[in-house]
């Protein structure tokens, strides 16, 4: 087990948004979490990578067997966990070969291993911008600063590919993409694909969900899983439209 | 002070042509009436010299033995390669030769010197530029100093190398100190020019240093500042530069340490389609005070100021900016920008930010803004989610704050060592040293780094 995740309650300033969410992901495994606005995907996911904003008032994440509750932001990084943000933030100054280097080198340090050489560093950055076909020369400019809606979820996605997480939560990185940057960022994820990693892909839409295939679709809706299914369920929500869910629930 | 004044008048004004005398009567006079600066005056209001003005200081009338020029000028940064003059508390240091002459017309060395050798081109542009009628420290200045720095850049000619002048205080007892320097770039010329305060002990100071800059039509002038002095020093600087029409300035202020800085920059446009971008960074912690005041006098049409200054400020120390820009009835499409931001790492240090536009025309464009915040937690949260310590990320967000400021160096060498010094002052580590602040003595010992912020 990568990541389970029982019965947990998060808030903010005190108003309670995830009400005992139930999650267990496994190595090779792509899940999908699904919903309408405002049920708490991105605060799942900003939870799972511990964002002090939130408080956890009950249950608890298990990272590959470790409660997380104890660990920092960058602890859990370390760890392997990577969060693909919903809106990356722009950092003017900080060159994203400066920001990438520091942050590869920090991990490394965190597990034993001598920093990259200069070198090193640059042919492993140029293997990985070929892997997720980034051609432009993002590397050069300030991390985010500047960039289209769709270079920063390419560029988020070039993070991932560097930092080789065991768990990525891609919040809603399909958000104002147009079909060839969507198709980019899905083949970085299928290339990056392996038996020993997992993926948690937060969408609105199914559209991502053709380019890359789920193997489990959850629903959350008021802070609570309240349907778990394969592929089929997000085409199912596709057709049926969210309503189809409240209906459910209020029934 | 006075008593000072008329015991070694015969002393002070030893150089001096008749014109200058009279300058120094009047300067004092203007001093008498004015008095060292309170806290209630509004330029002073948040700066007060109380402290620094009680302590006791030896006042040099005399030129002090010179020690062995080379153990006291050791700032060589690696592969900087500039002309470098030193001034010794306050006096320049002549190694022999007061004054220097170029082949290419270019002149060089003690402004005493100068005074004598060179009367009428010194008198042309001395007292002419800075106001020593109500300006305090001006007056006292143009009352006593006796010596510092002339540059002369014929017209025409470019200097080919950076001038570096290195003003170091290094005596046993607390000091006062005053010294006066005069660069003139002539028309269609040009002069890089370093500017280094520094201090090499511990003991107190107080320093009153007066630049008078005259840049002529269409010449251009680099020019950087680089202060790092100790924790009981003071240091007020009054730099006022003249503009001729067509000319551009580009002005750096890098001040990493010192007790209590006041740099005061007074920028007149002599002419049209003058340019000047003046920068500003300053790390201060402890108690340290920095107060820059900036005030720049559109006279003439279509001349463009810019005026970027950026602060970090931690534990207890306290930043003052006040930038006043004055836009004249004629001064039809002026171009004019301020922008002050602040860090402040914790809650007891302090800003007072003052940006301030007084426009009497209608074709102008101008704006200014002033921030002070801390660092942005967003960012911080994803450096850190990249797996990038906390540490670690509050100096990549400190070090890309204060690179906006320091990028803007021309000469890439003295780039590279302001962005080393810069890492070193943001870890703490940068202290004045004993023997020298630039840790030049050892330029094959390259700075070690936790993490590389180097561009690769």
């Amino acid at each position: 087990m990568l990541l389970s995740i029982q019965n947990l309650h998060a808030s903010i300033n005190g108003k309670e948004i995830l009400k005992g969410v139930n999650l267990e992901v496994n190595k090779g495994e792509v899940h999908a979490i699904m919903g309408p606005n405002g049920t708490g995907k991105s605060t799942l996911a900003s939870v799972i990578a511990g964002r002090e904003v939130f408080d956890v008032t009950a249950g608890e994440i298990l990272f590959k067997g470790t409660n997380l509750q104890k660990l920092s932001v960058e602890e859990r990084a370390r760890e392997g966990i990577f969060l693909g943000f919903q809106y990356p933030v722009e950092i003017p100054g900080v060159s994203i070969t400066n920001f990438m280097r520091t942050a590869v080198n920090e991990i490394r340090k965190y597990k034993g291993l001598d920093p990259l050489s200069g070198g090193e560093f640059i042919r492993f950055m140029e293997e990985r911008k070929k892997l997720v076909e980034i051609t432009s020369n993002l590397t050069n400019r300030s991390v985010n600063e500047g960039f289209s809606g769709g270079e920063k979820k390419k560029n988020e996605i070039f993070q991932m590919a560097m930092l080789e997480p065991a768990l990525a939560i891609l919040d809603e990185t399909d958000s104002g993409l147009d079909i060839d940057a969507l198709r980019i960022v899905a083949n970085g994820v299928n290339k990056l694909r392996r038996p020993d990693n997992a993926f948690v892909v937060i969408t609105h839409y199914q559209r991502l969900l053709d380019y890359i295939i789920p193997d489990f679709v959850h629903v959350l809706f008021q802070g609570r899983i309240v349907k778990s299914g394969g592929k089929d369920l997000a085409l199912e929500l596709e057709e049926k439209g969210y309503d189809w869910i409240k209906k459910e629930q209020e029934a | 002070m006075v008593q000072l004044f008329s015991r070694h008048r015969q002393q002070i004004v030893s150089c001096d042509t008749p014109g200058m005398s009279t300058l120094r009567d009047q300067a004092l006079e203007s001093f008498l009436k004015l008095g060292f600066p309170n806290t209630k005056m509004e330029a002073w209001r948040q700066t007060d010299l109380t402290e620094c003005l009680a302590r006791g200081y030896d006042y040099p009338v005399e030129r002090m033995p010179e020690e062995d020029t080379q153990k006291v000028f050791r700032c060589n940064i690696p592969h900087l390669d500039t002309a470098i003059i030193g001034q010794l508390n306050g006096w320049y240091v002549s190694k022999d030769v007061p004054l220097m002459e170029l082949g290419n017309g270019i002149i060089m060395g003690s402004l005493a010197e100068a005074k004598k050798k060179y009367p009428e081109l010194v008198e042309q542009y001395y007292g002419t530029v800075a106001d020593s009628t109500s300006e305090a420290f001006t007056a006292l200045n143009t009352a006593f100093a006796q010596d510092g720095v002339f540059i002369y850049v014929p017209d025409n000619v470019q200097s080919p190398k950076p001038v570096q002048l290195i003003n170091v205080i290094q005596h046993d007892e607390n000091l006062f100190l005053q010294s006066r320097n005069l660069i003139v770039v002539g028309k269609n010329a040009r002069l890089s020019l370093v500017h280094c305060d520094d201090s090499y002990n511990h003991q107190a100071s107080f320093s009153n240093i007066v630049s008078e800059i005259v840049i002529g039509d269409n010449a251009f002038m680099d020019h950087y500042k680089l202060q790092n002095l100790n924790n009981s020093s003071t240091l007020i600087t009054t730099t006022c530069f003249r503009l001729g029409a067509a000319a551009s300035l580009e002005s750096h202020y890098l001040s990493l340490n010192g007790g209590l800085l006041r740099n005061n920059i007074r920028l007149h446009f002599n002419g049209p389609h003058g340019i000047a971008n003046i920068y500003g960074i300053y790390l201060m912690d402890g108690k340290q005070h920095i107060d820059n005041q900036v005030f720049i006098d559109h006279a003439h049409p279509h001349c463009t100021s810019n005026e970027m200054f950026k602060g970090i400020l931690d534990e207890h120390a306290r930043g003052v900016f006040n930038g006043h820009v004055l836009v004249r009835k004629d001064a039809i499409k002026t171009d004019a920008r301020q922008s002050n931001r602040n860090i402040l790492l914790t809650d007891t240090a302090k800003v007072n930010s003052k940006p301030f536009l007084e426009i009497y025309n209608d074709d102008v464009k101008c704006s200014h803004g002033s921030t002070t915040g801390q660092l942005d937690n967003e960012a911080m949260f994803y450096l850190r989610q990249r797996g990038i310590g906390e540490d670690s990320a509050r100096m990549l967000l400190m070090f890309a704050f204060a690179d906006e400021v320091v990028g803007k160096i021309a000469i890439p060498q003295l780039r590279q060592r302001i962005e080393d010094m810069i890492k070193k002052r943001l870890q703490g580590e940068l202290q004045i040293c004993e023997a020298c602040v630039l840790h030049c003595s050892t330029p094959e010992q390259p700075v070690e780094f936790y993490i590389d912020l180097s561009k690769i």
